[in-house]
């Protein structure tokens, strides 16, 4: 690749000018400031861990991580997500503390180049883990925060998707008992999306009719609850009528929470089958080809670092949750120019020490009282209105010089 | 943000299906089977040189794109669902869902050479698609160095630009008046009907309806 040139910045980073930070703070503050009223306590980590520690445990592949070599060779990772490194702090620093843990998180995280498709190599994510509780109420809980969430950030219209990994998992083993291999091959054809494959890899496969169109019926269970109806009818093994009736527990506390209405039921919804154990979800919003929040149970990942641990959770992608948020906070208003010569810099900026003290924004400047613009700043601040100055805007202007002030 | 509210302002019509449909031949042959669902396209739309054509009767609006791009701008979501051939959902990998096999704009994925090929010692084969190619030969523990070429691939042997090639064969006349021959056949090409991930769950039922109308309609042609 050629050299860069003096304005470019390494593919999939990004800058945030005041505008787009003033909206990503609100976004972070109103996010964060929900997941606090739901007892989570926010924790930071850092920006690198041990590749074999978290590196190792993330759900991110490995060829999307960043890795570093440190001084003495060990290799370091950019932290892909926050899930794992919540893990070793919950499994170390807060062993002690009794579960159920509830924490959540603010911070950026990294992936390695990709060219295209939105897919950034540095953003934003906020979220929560819920560790050390089993329950479909748990499950429930992290669902309707992240609701709650997708609200307080703005997101205008949106819904959540739930599946149950185990449900695809009792209903192959019982479908091709002991063809893990072909499991295997169905499964990924889901995973990647590819419904067409599914269909193909079921024809070729020695399998009686009524299976089999069982089988491909799985591709339209989506919807509410009559979903869970015609999956329970669907299979009579034990993990999957398990998953069934875990799905209807929290379908019914969602309903409880007063959320159902931003729920699908939809069980081709596929995590990633090595690392979700349960329940998983992901949150959709219209106007964005994206999804907005992704999460569910990991029940597997504490016992990595030696505390094992039922757990669940789920992070907003904030970055993108930037582009479609509606913004209501209005511009904060109340800022104000004051001009001074130098004979009255004293006064001048005691008055913007005392402003800013009771709140408001103030912006200092000084000017030669011989210089063209200072008459045009004298006779405005006679008047109250907003104006422009060096390309910004003010509500109010104060003006000390030459032993006379003027005052709006 | 300026690009971001122009999609915006673009989306606003939400319940509208937007349907990115490749250009050229595969266009033709999907058009007539959208008709035959009862999908109703006006004809003349055909031969427009229009890139957004709205079709208000079928609540859909359908963006005319170059067939490799179609995996893109539905990736993106700035079109719901899509069709496009599988050669090109194999070269691009975009993440979207592969809904149905459409059945229509029937090819193979094949590597061609001149008659009585034999290996060589340092393969080279040219290809319009160069990450399915590349991949195939390393499945088969092959490594050869794979040229890109954007068109007329059959020229690649013939002038000894590289011993064999790797590309759609739809009759086979084009390397029957060339001289070349079909060594393998890598996978078949149909054309399928593709969706955004987000699309797929927010217009969930006029995805699937648009499905249950097409899927028929093929069953039906057998």
């Amino acid at each position: 690749m050629s050299k860069p040139k003096v304005f470019e910045k390494p593919i999939g980073v990004r800058d945030y000018l005041p505008n787009a930070v003033a909206k990503l703070r609100r976004i972070e503050q109103n996010v964060l400031d929900c997941m606090r009223r739901w007892g989570y306590e926010q924790i930071i980590t850092p920006t690198m861990e041990y590749y074999d520690t978290v590196g190792v445990a993330s759900s991110t592949s490995d060829q999307k991580l960043f890795k570093l070599l440190d001084p003495r060779g060990t290799t370091i990772v950019l932290r892909s997500e926050m899930t794992s490194p919540i893990a070793r702090v919950a499994a170390s620093l807060l062993k002690e503390r009794p579960f159920p843990l509830r924490l959540s998180y603010h911070a950026g995280v990294f992936r390695a180049f990709e060219d295209e498709a939105g897919r950034d190599a540095e953003f934003f994510q906020t979220g929560v883990e819920l560790i050390g509780d089993s329950s479909s109420e748990a499950d429930a809980e992290v669902i309707a925060l992240a609701i709650a969430s997708l609200r307080a950030a703005g997101v205008p219209a949106f819904k959540v998707a739930v599946g149950h990994v185990g449900f695809l998992n009792g209903l192959f083993q019982e479908a091709l008992p002991g063809r893990t291999e072909e499991q295997e091959a169905l499964k990924e054809c889901l995973l990647q999306r590819d419904h067409v494959g599914y269909r193909q890899t079921l024809s070729r496969l020695s399998l009686d009719d009524q299976v089999r169109s069982e089988l491909e019926g799985i591709l339209r269970l989506r919807g509410g609850a009559e979903v869970c109806e015609q999956a329970l009818g669907l299979s009579a093994s034990r993990e999957a009528q398990a998953a069934i009736r875990q799905l209807c527990e929290v379908w019914d506390v969602l309903g409880a929470y007063g959320v159902q209405e931003h729920v699908l039921i939809d069980l081709t919804m596929i995590g990633d089958f090595s690392y979700y154990t349960g329940i998983n979800f992901e949150g959709y919003a219209s106007h964005l080809g994206f999804p907005v929040c992704s999460g569910g149970r990991y029940d597997n990942l504490l016992s990595q670092f030696g505390r094992p641990a039922a757990a669940t959770g789920f992070a907003l992608k904030t970055t993108r949750i930037l582009e479609v948020a509606e913004d209501d906070t209005p511009a904060e208003g109340g800022r104000t120019l004051i001009v001074y010569t130098h004979e009255q810099r004293r006064e001048a900026l005691q008055e913007a020490e005392r402003l800013r003290a009771e709140g408001l924004l103030v912006v200092t400047e000084a000017l030669d009282a011989a210089s063209p613009e200072w008459g045009g700043l004298r006779e405005r601040a006679a008047r109250v209105e907003t104006f422009e100055h060096r390309g910004a805007d003010y509500d109010s202007l104060l003006v000390y010089g030459v032993g006379e002030e003027a005052r709006p | 943000m300026t690009g971001n509210d122009r999609m915006m302002e673009k989306t606003a019509g939400d319940s509208v299906l937007k349907v990115a449909m490749p250009k050229g031949r595969i266009y033709k042959q999907a058009s007539k089977l959208f008709r035959e669902a009862g999908l109703l396209i006006p004809e003349d739309f055909d031969d427009s040189r229009k890139l957004i054509i709205p079709v208000p009767e079928a609540n859909m609006e359908f963006i005319m794109a170059k067939p490799v791009d179609v995996p893109t701008y539905v990736e993106y979501g700035v079109a719901d669902i899509g069709i496009v051939g599988k050669d090109v959902l194999m070269e691009e990998n975009k993440d979207v869902y592969e809904l149905i096999d459409l059945g229509i704009a029937r090819c193979r994925m094949s590597v061609i050479g001149l008659p009585g090929w034999k290996p060589v010692m340092y393969p080279r084969v040219a290809t319009k698609y160069p990450s399915v190619a590349s991949q195939y030969f390393r499945e088969g523990g092959q490594q050869v160095e794979v040229i890109k070429l954007n068109g007329s691939i059959e020229l690649a042997p013939l002038i000894g630009l590289a011993d064999r090639i790797v590309d759609m064969v739809e009759t086979g006349q084009t390397l029957k008046e060339n001289g070349l021959v079909e060594m393998e056949t890598l996978f078949q090409v149909t054309s399928r009907l593709i969706a955004n991930r987000v699309s797929y769950r927010l217009k969930n039922q006029a995805i699937q309806e648009l499905c249950d109308r097409l899927g028929q309609r093929i069953a039906a042609r057998g």
